[in-house]
């Protein structure tokens, strides 16, 4: 498992509720008897036109254009904006390992079904669960943003950095979220709070408890950039 | 040829009764305060709770170390386990716990299995079946193979053979692990990592479970059961509704289940979100058992019978949640869309768009209609499927083809139905059915009567739908695609897929079975 206290990624749309594991990896790959290789076949029925099958070259296969993972613009997304109850259905942590292997290492929606927590978290993909309407929200700012980047940093907020480490995340409102283009956010319950800067008030309204609100600066960018190439 | 073979005498051993947990060293805590700091009324227990029999540690993050009686295994969700303990280099923290049998993947053609694995068409799936049975040869673990009499779903073939017991945390890479909480079990399904952790160190890493009563009052009326009691829990508290929860099942309705009917009932609790349900031990829970390969015999039954008869929540237990639903008002359902909270009643109709209380409802309904080919406002018994399925681990149980036949006995299926397979939970359910002479009803009706296993419930082997082609399943989940790809799925109680095989569309089952619908007749 490859942890993280800080991500800085793309994000990508889900927009359904009740996303379950066998759209997620169709039965067909779970014949498998390895732990890796199902990046390919994450959301199978919706990234191709076709059906797929294992040992196929899903590189040949034909994508459907109108599904959002394979918009360009979300190319090399990390962290994955959904709706609520993901992940329900089947126990099969072939679903974590596809998500994995794809890249995705967070989900933030309102709810999570509960066998995918457990296995998503042992394989160091963080679902973060916000309240719907700061979901509903990051959903209008995405689909305002096209490349919107979230930074989530669990050294930022202890609490939540602790509920890492033991797999709690319902409680999630008290997470460190950053959000790098224009506005930089860490939401937390946390009561000494500093508020600066400006933020519209839809946003002040769905993220009330706000620890800081201020604009990213060069310098933040630059730091990103120089941990990124080491 | 089936085989009998006797499972290993060490396989029976015995940890759950309290004596014996004195005897190895696990914690028996009396009370709930140690799971429960600060919670209400402390005296009073509830069912869930009885897993602190299993406490090994409570951890100050607020995890509690569960040790785990029993551990079901099969094709899909081990290897990688496996793999991961050779890589590691550990062996199994207790040998006889574990259980395996082929079941999501095998062939349910007796023309497939003729020669154990070798007949079988799909060398990806031989590759994953050979693999079960090596990893179990290598380490040394109890495995029921596709040739033996007593193969078959293994959360049919688990309480059949006795190797879940009132009382036991039971655990399985399935989701649907829930169903052996009918018998007072704790039971539940988890990820391959935890299946690797469960057999390196026979314990579980839990959050304690909020609990949830489903209280049900009342009697059901004749042609209910508890797939339609299923069905209506989830359609009224929809399928997050019991995230976080153990649900626990009770009331008069529930008393008078069988334990077939319970256990359907507690496979479904996933369905609604809760990775348990429950039932508390009563009679009918003793007799199901009494007698079962693995149960235990003599002096050791009457310990056991003992501390499983404590095995319920007190009656003013406080729930964190309730809600009570009305069993005589409950009527067959039929799901109608792609989530098993899309369910209405037989006399009822698929909603309208105009009804939905938001835009993402309404989305998910559009979506819904589109992909099932139905139109809003349309009657439910206006839905004509074109394949029937009877079985899975939610209904494929003797009383489950019982009461199929008793809907079908003298009857054909519709033309229209060009699809209909009936496949019994096991072997041994299957040899029931053919003493009883269930096989000819099925077969003369225009049925295939296949070999035990999975089937079309999840579609892995070869028993799937076609693209658009439409279902009467008395399976779980109606997700996009869970039947095949683009294939459409209904659940209902095995009487109404029968019902729904002769008319051709979907009937409320009491009036099939006095002959009615036209079709039917034919």
């Amino acid at each position: 498992m490859r942890a993280f206290t800080r991500l800085d990624g793309l994000v990508a749309p889900m927009d359904r509720a009740n996303v379950d594991t066998d759209l997620m990896v169709p039965k067909q790959f779970l014949k498998s008897i390895k732990r890796s290789g199902f990046g390919p076949n994450l959301f199978d029925d919706l990234r191709y036109l076709d059906e797929g099958e294992p040992g196929m070259d899903h590189t040949k296969r034909p994508l459907n254009p109108d599904f959002p993972l394979n918009f360009k613009c979300y190319h090399g997304a990390s962290i994955l904006l959904t709706r609520e109850n993901f992940g329900c259905g089947s126990s099969r942590e072939h679903a974590a390992w596809a998500m994995e292997d794809f890249g995705f290492r967070c989900v933030i929606a309102p709810s999570f079904a509960d066998i995918f927590c457990s296995n998503a978290l042992k394989n160091g993909i963080l679902p973060i669960a916000l309240a719907a309407d700061q979901v509903e929200a990051l959903f209008t700012l995405l689909y305002a943003n096209e490349g919107l980047r979230l930074t989530v940093d669990l050294g930022r907020v202890q609490s939540s950095c602790l509920m890492a480490r033991c797999g709690h995340f319902r409680s999630m409102p008290s997470a460190g979220i950053v959000c790098c283009k224009g506005w930089m956010i860490s939401v937390s319950r946390c009561k000494a709070q500093k508020r600066s800067g400006s933020l519209s008030s839809n946003m002040r309204r769905v993220f009330p408890g706000c620890l800081e609100i201020s604009r990213c600066d060069q310098n933040h960018h630059a730091i990103a950039r120089r941990r990124h190439r080491s | 040829m089936l085989t009998c073979r006797p499972l290993h005498p060490v396989f029976g051993l015995q940890c759950y009764t309290p004596r014996l947990f004195k005897a190895v060293g696990f914690p028996r805590v009396g009370g709930i305060s140690l799971l429960e700091p600060g919670h209400r009324r402390l005296d009073r227990r509830v069912l869930v709770y009885a897993a602190l029999a299993h406490l090994v540690e409570q951890r100050e993050d607020g995890t509690a170390l569960i040790y785990i009686d029993r551990h079901l295994l099969h094709e899909v969700t081990s290897p990688q386990a496996f793999e991961g303990l050779t890589l590691a280099q550990r062996g199994l923290w207790r040998r006889s716990a574990n259980l395996a049998v082929p079941d999501h993947n095998v062939s349910t053609l007796a023309s497939e299995r003729a020669d154990g694995l070798a007949a079988l068409p799909d060398a990806i799936s031989r590759l994953q079946l050979q693999t079960l049975d090596d990893n179990c040869a290598a380490f040394n673990v109890v495995e029921i193979p596709l040739d033996d009499i007593r193969q078959g779903i293994v959360h049919v073939m688990g309480p059949e053979q006795g190797a879940v017991l009132p009382g036991m945390t039971v655990v399985c890479g399935d989701s649907h692990t829930s169903t052996h909480g009918a018998a007072g079990a704790l039971a539940q399904g988890i990820g391959t990592s935890e299946v690797e952790h469960v057999l390196a160190t026979q314990c579980l890493i839990q959050r304690k479970m909020k609990n949830f009563r489903v209280e049900v009052t009342g009697q059901l009326v004749p042609g209910v059961t508890g797939k339609d009691i299923a069905l209506a829990v989830i359609g009224r508290i929809g399928t997050a509704g019991g995230t976080g929860y153990a649900l626990e099942f009770m009331g008069s309705a529930i008393r008078s289940l069988t334990m077939e009917g319970r256990m359907t009932l507690c496979n479904m609790a996933i369905e609604a979100g809760a990775r348990c349900g429950l039932v508390a031990v009563d009679d009918v829970t003793l007799d199901y058992f009494r007698g079962k390969p693995l149960a235990p015999e003599g002096e050791q039954w009457e310990t056991a019978e003992q501390w499983w008869r404590t095995l319920r929540s007190d009656e003013d237990a406080v729930f964190d949640n309730t809600i009570v639903l009305d069993g005589n008002a409950i009527a067959p359902h039929v799901t109608w869309g792609t989530s098993p909270e899309m369910v209405a009643s037989v006399h009822g109709e698929v909603p309208r768009l105009a009804d939905m209380p938001d835009e993402t409802a309404k989305q998910g309904l559009a979506r819904a209609l589109d992909y099932m080919g139905l139109t809003e406002g349309m009657p439910i018994q206006d839905i004509r499927p074109d394949a029937v399925f009877i079985g899975s681990c939610t209904n494929s149980r003797i009383e489950d083809l019982r009461d199929a036949a008793a809907v079908l006995n003298g009857k054909r299926i519709a033309p229209s139905v060009r699809k209909a397979l009936v496949v019994p939970g096991s072997g041994l359910v299957k040899a029931q059915a053919e003493s009883e002479g269930l096989d000819k009803i099925f077969l003369d009706a225009g049925m295939e009567w296949r070999e035990p296993g999975c089937s079309m419930c999840l579609a892995m082997n070869a028993d799937k739908l076609q693209p658009q082609e439409r279902c009467a399943s008395t399976s779980n989940r109606n997700f996009e695609g869970r039947q095949g790809s683009g294939g459409r799925t209904h659940l209902v109680s095995p009487a109404m897929a029968a019902a729904a095989a002769i008319a051709g569309h979907f009937v409320p089952v009491a009036a099939s079975a006095d002959g009615g619908g036209e079709e039917a007749l034919t």
